[in-house]
C-alpha cells in the first residue's frame, strides 16, 4: 500500500513515531515542528520539549486504503455455516454476510472520519510513544476535567456521543454546573496513538501515561471513567492516586470479592448465603469465564499468531463481534435489522478503525501484557462511582461495591445497557457522570 | 476390495460425488483404481485435482496479505514470528508447487465413500506382500493425510526398507470429516466416537475382517473410541499420544503435593515440563477452537497468511525450523503441502470445530478418553518431544491392556510426518503379538 503513498506521505511515514503503515496526515501548521520532533533520537535534532509537544491531528485515511478495503471485503472467502442453529460456535455465518455485504456497499468511512474530525484532536509523545486524544473543553466555567478511556474491542468512536452532552450541558437539558472538559485518548496499540515495539505498555504504566497527559493539559483537578480496559485503567490510576485526582467513575467496577471470584474461576458451585442478586451476578461470573473468555486467553497467550485478522477485514469483524454474548446478540439483532442503541455504522466505524489503523494485533497485547485480575478489589482510597447496566460481563451488587470501594460517593443500576454503556447508552452514562461526580465538583 | 464398474458408472458417480466436494466442487475424481459396491456403498476412486485459478487465487491472496507490525519479544513467545511467517509465506507465493504435493498424493489409490451422511476421503494402499495386516491411521489438526504418506512406502513395502515381508501392512489413511477432502459436516454431533464408528464401517466396507488402528492427536481420540467400541475385527490399537493422564497425574500436574511426592524423579520431570507448557499458553488455540470455531474460522478463511500463523502456533512446529535445516522433515514443501491442503478445500472452520464437538473432554485424561473401558490390545509408543511425555506406570494405570510401550529416541508430535521410517518400525513391533 505504500507504493500508492505521495512522497510527502512517505517522509511523513518515515519519520513518524507510530509504526503504523498507513499515513494519517495532519494538516494543522504545527505539523512540520511536529515531524522533526518525533525523529528517532539517533536524528539528534529534537529537544525533549518539542517531543512533548502538543500537535494537532487530522484524520485522513487515503482513498486507495478505502479502495482496498471494499476490494477485500467483496472478495471474502467464506467458511460454511456453523452446523448450529445458535451463536455457540461463535459469529454466526448469516451475521457475518450481512456485515459484510453493507460495509462493501452502503457504509461511508468519510462520515466516521467527519465526526473525529469535527472534534479538536491532538498526539503528544509520553514515555516514547505517540497518543492521540481528542480533547474538547467546556464554554462553561469551572468545567470539571474527565478522562474517559475506552477498552477492547473498542476505541473512542465508542465514546463520541456522551462529548455534547457532557461538555455543553445545557443544550441537552442540564445545568452549565454540570459542565465537563473532556479528554478521551486512544490506548497504546489503539486506535490513532503509536504502537509499543517493546513490551511493558500494561495497564499500570497506560494509567500513568494518562496522569501525565492531563498534567500536560494544565489540569490540577480532574476525574477519569472507563469501562473494560479502561475500567482497569482507571482503577489503577485511583490506585496510583496522583494528587489532582479527585475521584473515578466505573461501568466495570472490579468488586468481586476475592473467594467469590475464586469459586466462579473455577466452576464451582457458589458460596452460601449469596442473595438472589449476589446469586445473578455469580452465574454471569461463571459463564463468562466459561463459556465466554476463550478469545481474551488467546489474545493473553499468543496474540502475533492472529495474522488472520490483519489480512481479512471479515475475519477481523467475526474476532471483534465475538466479545461477550450478550453484545454479540445484540449487535446480531441490530444487523438483522432491529433497532438497539447501536447502529451498523456505529458497530462498522469502530471496526473500520481497527482496519485502517492496523491495530488488530497491536491491541491485542495489552492481554498478553496484563497480570492483573479484571474482577477484584484493589486498594482505592480515593472516591469511586459506580454505574451498573444489566447486560454488563456481570451487574455488580450494591454490596460488593460498597466493600470493594471504601469511598463509594455514587452507586447506580440502569435499566437497560451492557458492556458499551457510553456507546449504547449514552444518555444514561451522561447523567451518572453528571450525578456521579456532582460531589466532587466542590473540592 | 471387490472390483468391477463400467466407466461410465464411475461418471456418474464423480459427478454425483462433486457437489458434496469441498470447494464447491472444484475437485474432480478421474479414473483411477475401480469403484465398488459393498452393502450397495459405492467405494469410489478419487484423484486430486485443483484447477489452476485456485491456485492463482492463493498466490494473489498471499502477495498482498496485509502484515501486521513485529511482535515485541524476541522470541515466539507472542505467537509464530512475523519475519518467519513472512519468508515462508513468500516461499509459498512464488517458489511452492501444489502441484507437487497433488502428485505425492495421487501416487496413491485414493477413494471416496459415504458413511453415515458424509463422503469420507480415504488412501487405500495395499502391499504385495500375502497377510499383509490391514491398518487404519488417523490424523489430527493441524495435520491431514500429508503427515503420513512417508509410511506408506515403508509400511506396505518393508522388505525395500529394512523390514521382513511379515511386517507388512495394508493401509488406509482417512480424512476426518471437515478435514481435507472428506465432505464437512452440517449438522453438530461429529465426535470421537461417531468418527470410530465411521471407521469401523469404513474398514468393513473395504471387507477387512481383521485389523488394527493408530492415531496421534484427535487421531489418537478417534483410535481410543473404537478401542472402547471395540468392532468385531479390531485387533488392537496403537497411539502416540495416549491418555494417560490419570486422576493421580491430573492431581500432580495441579500442584498437590502428596501427589506430586509420590511420581519418580522422571515422572516429575514430565509434568513439570507439562504443566509449563500448560501454563505457558501451549493450549491457547485449542482453548478458542473449543469455543468458538466459527470466530476463528473467518480469518482463517479469507487469508492464507492467517491460516499458516494460526496453525504453526501449535506446539508440534515449536522446533520446526522453516526448511533453514533442509535435512528436517517435514520440509517446508511438506507443511505447505499441509496448509494448502486446508486452504484449498476451505477447511479452518470446519477443521476446527473437531474442537468444539469434543470441548467437553481433554485427549489426554485418561477419565475423558474411558481408558478403562478399552478392551483390545493397546500400544503405544513416547516420541520424546511429544508435548506430554508418557510414562509407562501412567500408561499401565490408565490401559488396563497394554501390550507394548516403547520410548524412542526422537521425534515428536508429528512423528509419522518426522520420522516415518521409527515410527513404521515402531508399528511393526507393536503389533507383531497381535498377527498369527
Amino acid at each position: 500500500m505504500s507504493s500508492e503513498l505521495s512522497t510527502t506521505r512517505r517522509r511523513f511515514l518515515a519519520a513518524s513515531a507510530t509504526t503504523s503503515a498507513l499515513a494519517f496526515a495532519t494538516s494543522a501548521p504545527a505539523d512540520a515542528s511536529g515531524l522533526v520532533s518525533e525523529q528517532p533520537s539517533g536524528g539528534g535534532s529534537a529537544a525533549p520539549a518539542d517531543r512533548m509537544a502538543i500537535r494537532p491531528f487530522r484524520v485522513n485515511v487515503p482513498e486507495a486504503e478505502l479502495v482496498d478495503l471494499r476490494r477485500r471485503i467483496k472478495a471474502t472467502r467464506w467458511p460454511q455455516r456453523e452446523t448450529v442453529n445458535d451463536d455457540t460456535q461463535g459469529v454466526q455465518l448469516a451475521t457475518a454476510r450481512e456485515l459484510a455485504r453493507y460495509w462493501a456497499t452502503d457504509y461511508d468511512w468519510r462520515k466516521c472520519e467527519a465526526r473525529l474530525n469535527a472534534l479538536p484532536q491532538f498526539m503528544t509523545e509520553i514515555d516514547g510513544l505517540d497518543i492521540h486524544f481528542v480533547h474538547v473543553r467546556s464554554k462553561h466555567e469551572n468545567a470539571l476535567p474527565l478522562i474517559v478511556t475506552h477498552g477492547w474491542p473498542g476505541s473512542i468512536t465508542e465514546q463520541l456521543k456522551i462529548i455534547d452532552p457532557l461538555t455543553n450541558p445545557t443544550a441537552h437539558g442540564a445545568s452549565a454546573l454540570d459542565a465537563f472538559d473532556i479528554v478521551i485518548p486512544s490506548m497504546p496499540g489503539y486506535g490513532f496513538s503509536g504502537q509499543p515495539t517493546t513490551t511493558g505498555w500494561d495497564a499500570v504504566h497506560i494509567a500513568r501515561a494518562w496522569a501525565v497527559l492531563m498534567k500536560r493539559l494544565g489540569y490540577t483537578k480532574y476525574v477519569a471513567q472507563g469501562g473494560d480496559w479502561g475500567a482497569l485503567v482507571t482503577q489503577l490510576m485511583a490506585v496510583q492516586a496522583p494528587p489532582e485526582l479527585l475521584g473515578i467513575h466505573t461501568n466495570m467496577p472490579g468488586a468481586v470479592p476475592v473467594e467469590i471470584n475464586k469459586a466462579a474461576l473455577a466452576g464451582a458451585p457458589p458460596p452460601s448465603g449469596l442473595s438472589a442478586e449476589e446469586q445473578h451476578a455469580y452465574d454471569r461470573l461463571v459463564f463468562f469465564y466459561g463459556k465466554g473468555l476463550a478469545y481474551a486467553q488467546e489474545m493473553g497467550l499468543r496474540p502475533q499468531t492472529l495474522y488472520g485478522i490483519e489480512d481479512s477485514p471479515v475475519g477481523l469483524a467475526g474476532w471483534i463481534l465475538d466479545h461477550d454474548a450478550l453484545s454479540y446478540e445484540m449487535i446480531a439483532r441490530v444487523f438483522d435489522g432491529k433497532p438497539e442503541g447501536l447502529t451498523r455504522d456505529d458497530i462498522l466505524d469502530n471496526i473500520t478503525l481497527y482496519w485502517f489503523t492496523k491495530t488488530g494485533i497491536s491491541s491485542a497485547r495489552l492481554y498478553w501484557e496484563n497480570k492483573l485480575p479484571f474482577f477484584e478489589p484493589m486498594h482505592i482510597a480515593i472516591p469511586v462511582a459506580v454505574s451498573v447496566f444489566p447486560d454488563e460481563l456481570y451487574p455488580c451488587p450494591r454490596n460488593w461495591a460498597e466493600a470493594a470501594f471504601p469511598k463509594l460517593i455514587h452507586y447506580n443500576k440502569l435499566p437497560k445497557g451492557g458492556h458499551f454503556a457510553a456507546w449504547e447508552q449514552p444518555e444514561f452514562l451522561t447523567s451518572e457522570l453528571r450525578a456521579g461526580f456532582r460531589s466532587l465538583r466542590a473540592a | 476390495m471387490p472390483s468391477g464398474s463400467p466407466a461410465s458408472t464411475r461418471r456418474t458417480l464423480l459427478a454425483a460425488s462433486a457437489a458434496g466436494i469441498a470447494a464447491g466442487g472444484l475437485f474432480a475424481g478421474a479414473a483411477y483404481g475401480q469403484a465398488a459396491f459393498a452393502g450397495g456403498l459405492a467405494v469410489r476412486p478419487f484423484r486430486v485435482k485443483v484447477p489452476e485459478e485456485a491456485l492463482v487465487d492463493l498466490r494473489r491472496r498471499l502477495a498482498a496479505t496485509r502484515w501486521p507490525d513485529r511482535e515485541t519479544v524476541p522470541d515466539h513467545s507472542q505467537g509464530v514470528q512475523l519475519a518467519k511467517l513472512q519468508d515462508l509465506v513468500h516461499y509459498w507465493a512464488t517458489d511452492y508447487d501444489w502441484r507437487k504435493g497433488e502428485a505425492k498424493l495421487n501416487a496413491f489409490p485414493q477413494f471416496k465413500t459415504k458413511i453415515d451422511g458424509l463422503d469420507i476421503h480415504f488412501i487405500h494402499a495395499k502391499s504385495r506382500h500375502p497377510n499383509a495386516m490391514p491398518l487404519i491411521v488417523t490424523h489430527g489438526w493441524p495435520g491431514s493425510v500429508f503427515e503420513q504418506i512417508k509410511l506408506i512406502g515403508p509400511l506396505t513395502d518393508p522388505t525395500k526398507y529394512g523390514g521382513r515381508a511379515e511386517d507388512a501392512f495394508d493401509v488406509v489413511m482417512p480424512s476426518l470429516p471437515g478435514f481435507g477432502f472428506s465432505d464437512r459436516p452440517t449438522e453438530p454431533g461429529w465426535d470421537l466416537d461417531r468418527i470410530g464408528s465411521a471407521w469401523s464401517v469404513l474398514m468393513q466396507r473395504l471387507g477387512y475382517t481383521r485389523y488394527v488402528a493408530q492415531g496421534g492427536d484427535w487421531g489418537a481420540g478417534v483410535v481410543a473410541a473404537m478401542g472402547r467400541q471395540a468392532p468385531s475385527g479390531l485387533l488392537g490399537i496403537h497411539s502416540n499420544l495416549p491418555a494417560v493422564i490419570t486422576p493421580e497425574v491430573g492431581a500432580a500436574l495441579g500442584g498437590d503435593k502428596s501427589a506430586l511426592a509420590a511420581l519418580s524423579e522422571k515422572e516429575r520431570s514430565a509434568v513439570n515440563d507439562l504443566g509449563a507448557y500448560l501454563q505457558n499458553g501451549g493450549l491457547s488455540y485449542l482453548v478458542m477452537m473449543g469455543a468458538r470455531p466459527q470466530a476463528v474460522g473467518y480469518g482463517l478463511t479469507d487469508s492464507p497468511a492467517g491460516l499458516a500463523g494460526w496453525m504453526l502456533v501449535h506446539s508440534g512446529f515449536s522446533k520446526w525450523t522453516y526448511g533453514a535445516d533442509p535435512k528436517q522433515s517435514p520440509t517446508r514443501d511438506d507443511v505447505l503441502d499441509n496448509f494448502s491442503l486446508y486452504w484449498l478445500t476451505n477447511t479452518a472452520a470446519s477443521s476446527a470445530r473437531i474442537y468444539w464437538e469434543n470441548r467437553n473432554g481433554s485427549l489426554i485424561s485418561s477419565a475423558d478418553q474411558k481408558t478403562a473401558e478399552i478392551s483390545v490390545p493397546v500400544a503405544i509408543t513416547v516420541f520424546p518431544d511429544e508435548v506430554i511425555r508418557a510414562q509407562e506406570a501412567w500408561a499401565r494405570r490408565a490401559f488396563p491392556k497394554l501390550i507394548y510401550f516403547n520410548e524412542v529416541d526422537r521425534g515428536g508430535h508429528f512423528a509419522a510426518w518426522e520420522q516415518p521410517e521409527l515410527f513404521s518400525h515402531e508399528l511393526r513391533a507393536a503389533f507383531k503379538p497381535l498377527r498369527t
